[in-house]
């Protein structure tokens, strides 16, 4: 809401400069964006008189001037504008102004004939984008006053970003009444002048929607004059309000608005059939509106209409056919009000915000109207003429809003500010906002006025106490809590253990949008089900994403295409599913790895990243919960055949995934190495064994190595789960510390190298209990899967 | 962001605030309606929504999570809740996703002065420093009196910059008394019972307190920008 600063000191003017001012205004609540003056920096620009006029000699649209400026002699000036007469009062720049654009007046010659100043324009005084010809002021301007002063252009205009609960403060009678508030000062509503009623013509009025109007007013101005002049102080105002000048009777209508906070409305007369019908449209209705829009109406939308059609979508916009136009004689001027619930969202429903939808709703105030109709009247006649008609007033008092008693208790108002506030304070407070205060004995009982819509309980009540003693002259006080002992969950991971784990691992982390391009989605996981989003912000962030790796995908690809060639992320977060037209929202945690397996250092050879290292990586996550987890070659849509492992726990709970990029996946997106991701489910991740005791064994343990004969195909993994099936209790330890194939290993086949430990607990093993153990155990594998004892 | 989602837990933890995790996709009921923001309200303008349908929505700040615990939990009460939160906007300040921290305190004899004491207090213990800390009354449907709070900006000190557009402060959170609507949603008597709830954004406090000029290289993940912060 912008406002004039002058225009709200005539108001109430307290004895504070603005910066106070706007700093008051917003320590109460209405936060000021901004301030900016009026006017443009100028100088040295005063009223001026046209006394005499020649031809210029030299130049056919120069005219020479004498003007005079309020000193001795009237000065000469050259001027070229095409409204310039004799008579005509305007804005002249004299020597030594400075314009706007740091325009210096100099004396200068115009085609050889001297010019003592300039007669200047809106555009060259910056009030206006455009002009045409010069800034015509009234014929009364008092020659020789400072331009600044007489339109009183050394004023501000501050704009207050106003929270939706404060609908009676978007006028400038509302701040005014603030600002009165702030500064103890008296306050009281400005009286408005009621014209005399001088023809007998109405119109009839019928409200059918009494529930969403419950008040109307209208009267008929005869013989209006629709191409007077609104008056230069009144579009000033109006300019600094942020609404255009269009025509006198309209700009009275916007005026009153922003004045007093009540929307008005103006109709042709001559153009409505019958009476005024204010009621709910049909659904095949329409109508044509100010904006060039014809809209199609439903019947929840108020509509003004006459007897024969919609004319108007009411408290919004009015309609093109009848409204007021320069041949307008006859204006039927409209000011009701409208519930908030009957228009909130209508305006928004059709695309339209106007100044008029955003006080209806809100709340205007409903006691309102009678003084803003005459208030209007009053200016239309004194600047456009014409007869005035009495007010036709539709009032149901049974469905206007009603503002009851609320009851604020001392104790509870203490209570919650954490301070005792004397009485007369509370009293005094209420009292200079307009809210009618009756002392109780627990408290006070409290009427607000009809223009507060955000006062209804008593939690509102004691804000605006609050907020008038200042929130920053309340108690802060240390807070005593009550606590209950707080818990350690041990068999839960902490999820930021997982975290450091993998920033110790050369992991970064990474947070990648949960919406994703849906191509990037359906090339990762195509037989997953989306969910689609009605409205995404791009059309490449259009679907929720079914895996964090789409994600990490795209942020891998800005840093490879950034000259980063090792990337290394993890993300964690939600992943979105259909699954049985159930939706699931999963916390999963996910990695990425491309690049040289360790960052290039000297101490050890480059080498590139692979399956085994993040593996590794991933194993090192099981390991902090004691997790034994299982890697199962499997086949995933986005990852390459022969380098997939679906992880399962012992029980075969899939906990996730980890592979290789596949080719045509890592081609298609762009990137020009091999990618690695892995993607776990972060609940089955995060379980953790609590640790049991195993006594130790006194005896020593022994090592022993074997190497294996296998066939290619068989997993590494399977010889070890076929050595554990054996369920052989002295067996400690198993590690594989070579895998090879090549010159005395047949093809296909590859030799894996074993350390065993074995331990037992009552006694120490003799080489022959030893060899015994190794030779049951060499028997099974040979059995189970085929190994043979390399020699 | 990890390193500050984690302090501020960690100073909220240290007084016993439970971390408590909500989902992202929400129905239209807890993003709005439980709390005080019906259908029409013009306060559902200013949060531009991501919808999957009539009913369905991302959320658009982490307070449904003070619905959700207060539905299955009784008083007393403490709780954070950061997360993810999503809107509809999208320019050199504003991103479609980011995240908040709720927190919310429901107790017998809960007062505004509690309320502004934990937040002096939270922002000073965040910044490490004996900041200037100010509240001014503000408007959220879903609290009563409400208030967002600036802090002197910590770029110029309070002298005004271009980061504080020369105001000398910069606004950091929001917060407020529970409103008596919530509390009637979630069958709380607020005669007995009263609370207080805050909400900030996690981008904005990382941006004060490192000096970050641009909140999209949060969501570029360029390691250039992530390798400078341990």
């Amino acid at each position: 809401m912008q406002i004039s600063e002058a225009w709200l000191r005539e108001y109430v003017n307290p004895a504070i400069t603005t910066e106070q001012l706007v700093e008051q205004l917003t320590m109460a609540g209405l936060e000021v964006d901004s301030v900016t003056p009026a006017a443009a920096v100028f100088s040295g620009v005063v009223v001026g008189e046209v006394l005499a006029m020649e031809q210029h000699p030299d130049a056919d649209r120069l005219r020479v001037c004498q003007v005079a400026v309020g000193e001795a002699e009237p000065l000469q000036i050259v001027c070229g504008a095409s409204n310039v007469r004799v008579g005509l009062r305007i804005p002249a720049a004299l020597i030594g102004a400075v314009l706007p654009g740091d325009f210096k007046i100099k004396r200068s010659k115009l085609r050889g004939v001297e010019s003592f100043g300039m007669l200047c324009s809106e555009k060259e005084l910056g009030l206006a984008a455009d002009a045409n010809g010069l800034m015509e002021l009234a014929a009364d301007a008092p020659v020789g006053v400072d331009i600044r002063d007489y339109l009183s252009l050394n004023d501000n205009i501050i704009e207050v970003d106003l929270t939706p609960n404060r609908a009676d403060c978007l006028s400038v009678e509302g701040i005014a009444r603030e600002v009165a508030v702030l500064n103890k000062m008296d306050w009281s509503v400005t009286q408005v002048e009621k014209p005399a009623v001088n023809h007998a013509d109405t119109l009839i009025v019928s409200v059918k929607a009494t529930d969403a109007c419950p008040r109307y007013l209208g009267r008929l101005l005869k013989g209006v004059n629709p191409k007077a002049e609104t008056p230069l102080w009144m579009q000033e105002r109006l300019r600094r309000s942020g609404v255009r000048s269009l025509s006198a009777v309209v700009d009275v209508t916007n005026y009153v608005l922003i004045e007093l906070g009540q929307p008005l409305h103006a109709f042709d007369a001559a153009k409505l059939t019958g009476g005024i019908n204010v009621r709910y449209a049909q659904t095949d209705e329409s109508v044509a509106l100010l904006n060039g829009q014809t809209i199609k109406l439903d019947n929840e939308t108020l509509v003004i209409a006459d007897d024969k059609q919609a004319l108007a979508l009411a408290g919004v916009m009015g309609g093109s056919e009848s409204a007021v136009s320069d041949d307008t004689q006859d204006v039927f001027l409209e000011c009701a009000f409208f519930t908030p619930l009957s228009i909130a969202g209508k305006a928004r429903n059709y695309g339209l915000h106007t100044d008029s939808s955003h006080r209806f709703e809100r709340g205007v105030d409903p006691t309102l109207q009678e003084r803003a109709i005459e208030r209007a009247t009053q200016l239309i006649i004194d600047i456009a003429g014409g007869s005035v008609g009495a007010i036709t007033d539709v009032t149901t008092a049974s469905t206007l809003p009603q503002r009851t008693a609320v009851l604020l208790r001392k104790q509870r108002l203490e209570k919650t500010l954490g301070i005792a506030l004397a009485d007369e304070q509370v009293v005094d407070i209420f009292q200079r906002l307009g809210i009618s205060v009756q002392t109780q004995p627990d408290g006070w009982s409290v009427t607000p006025p009809g223009c507060r819509f955000d006062i209804a309980i008593e939690a509102d009540l004691i804000e605006e106490i609050a907020r008038i003693v200042g929130y920053n002259n309340l108690p802060n006080s240390s807070l005593l809590m009550r606590s209950e002992l707080g818990k350690a969950t041990e068999a839960v991971l902490d999820l930021d253990r997982a975290k450091d784990l993998l920033v110790d691992r050369g992991y970064q982390e990474a947070i990648t949008y949960s919406f994703v391009d849906e191509e990037i989605q359906q090339a990762v996981a195509p037989d997953d089900d989306v969910v689609r989003l009605k409205n995404p912000i791009s059309s490449d962030l259009s679907v929720m994403r079914t895996t964090l790796w789409c994600g990490l995908l795209k942020a891998a690809l800005h840093n490879t295409n950034r000259q980063q060639n090792r990337v290394r992320f993890f993300e964690t977060g939600l992943r979105f599913v259909n699954k049985d037209d159930n939706m699931q929202q999963q916390k999963m945690l996910s990695g990425l790895a491309l690049g040289s397996a360790y960052s290039e250092q000297w101490g050890i050879a480059t080498r590139k990243v692979d399956f085994f290292d993040v593996k590794a990586d991933v194993q090192a996550l099981f390991s902090l919960t004691g997790a034994d987890m299982q890697f199962v070659p499997a086949k995933h849509p986005a990852l390459h055949p022969g380098q997939t492992a679906e992880i399962l726990s012992q029980q075969g709970d899939k906990i996730g995934w980890l592979g290789m990029l596949h080719p045509t996946l890592e081609k298609q997106l762009g990137f020009d190495t091999q990618v690695f991701l892995f993607e776990l489910d972060q609940d089955l991740l995060l379980n953790k064994q609590i640790p049991k005791f195993r006594p130790l064994s006194k005896y020593p343990s022994v090592r022993r190595d074997i190497a294996l004969i296998v066939k290619e195909e068989v997993a590494v993994s399977e010889i070890i789960n076929c050595i554990k099936g054996c369920a052989e209790q002295t067996l400690q330890d198993i590690v594989v510390f070579d895998i090879y194939r090549g010159k005395g290993v047949e093809e296909g086949s590859k030799s894996v190298a074993l350390s065993l430990v074995i331990q037992d607990f009552s006694q120490t093993l003799t080489d022959s209990e030893i060899d015994a153990i190794f030779s049951g155990l060499l028997e099974t594998l040979t059995t189970k899967i085929s190994a043979k004892l390399r020699d | 962001m990890t390193t500050t989602l984690r302090r501020i837990s960690k100073i909220f933890a240290s007084v016993g605030f439970q971390v408590v995790e909500g989902p992202e996709i929400e129905d239209d009921y807890h993003n709005f309606e439980a709390l005080n923001i019906p259908a029409h309200h013009p306060a559902r303008a200013m949060h531009d929504t991501f919808y999957f349908d009539a009913h369905t929505v991302l959320r658009t700040h982490t307070s449904p999570v003070q619905i959700r615990v207060m539905e299955s939990e009784k008083p007393p009460l403490k709780v954070i809740a950061p997360g993810r939160v999503y809107r509809c906007d999208s320019d050199i300040t504003h991103t479609p996703m980011f995240h908040q921290v709720e927190g919310f305190l429901v107790d017998t004899d809960v007062s505004f002065a509690d309320l502004k004491g934990v937040v002096y207090e939270f922002l000073r213990a965040f910044f490490e420093k004996d900041i200037q800390v100010r509240f001014r009354p503000s408007y959220f449907p879903f609290t009563e009196p409400s208030a967002e709070v600036d802090i002197e900006c910590v770029m110029c000190g309070g002298q005004g910059c271009r980061v504080c557009s020369h105001t000398g402060w910069l606004e950091v959170m929001g917060c407020g008394m529970i409103h008596p609507e919530v509390f009637k949603a979630v069958n709380i008597d607020s005669e007995t019972y009263s609370g207080f709830a805050f909400g900030m954004g996690v981008e904005r406090l990382a941006m004060l307190r490192y000096g970050i000029n641009d909140l999209r290289l949060f969501f570029e993940n360029d390691l250039k920008f992530l390798e400078q912060f341990k």
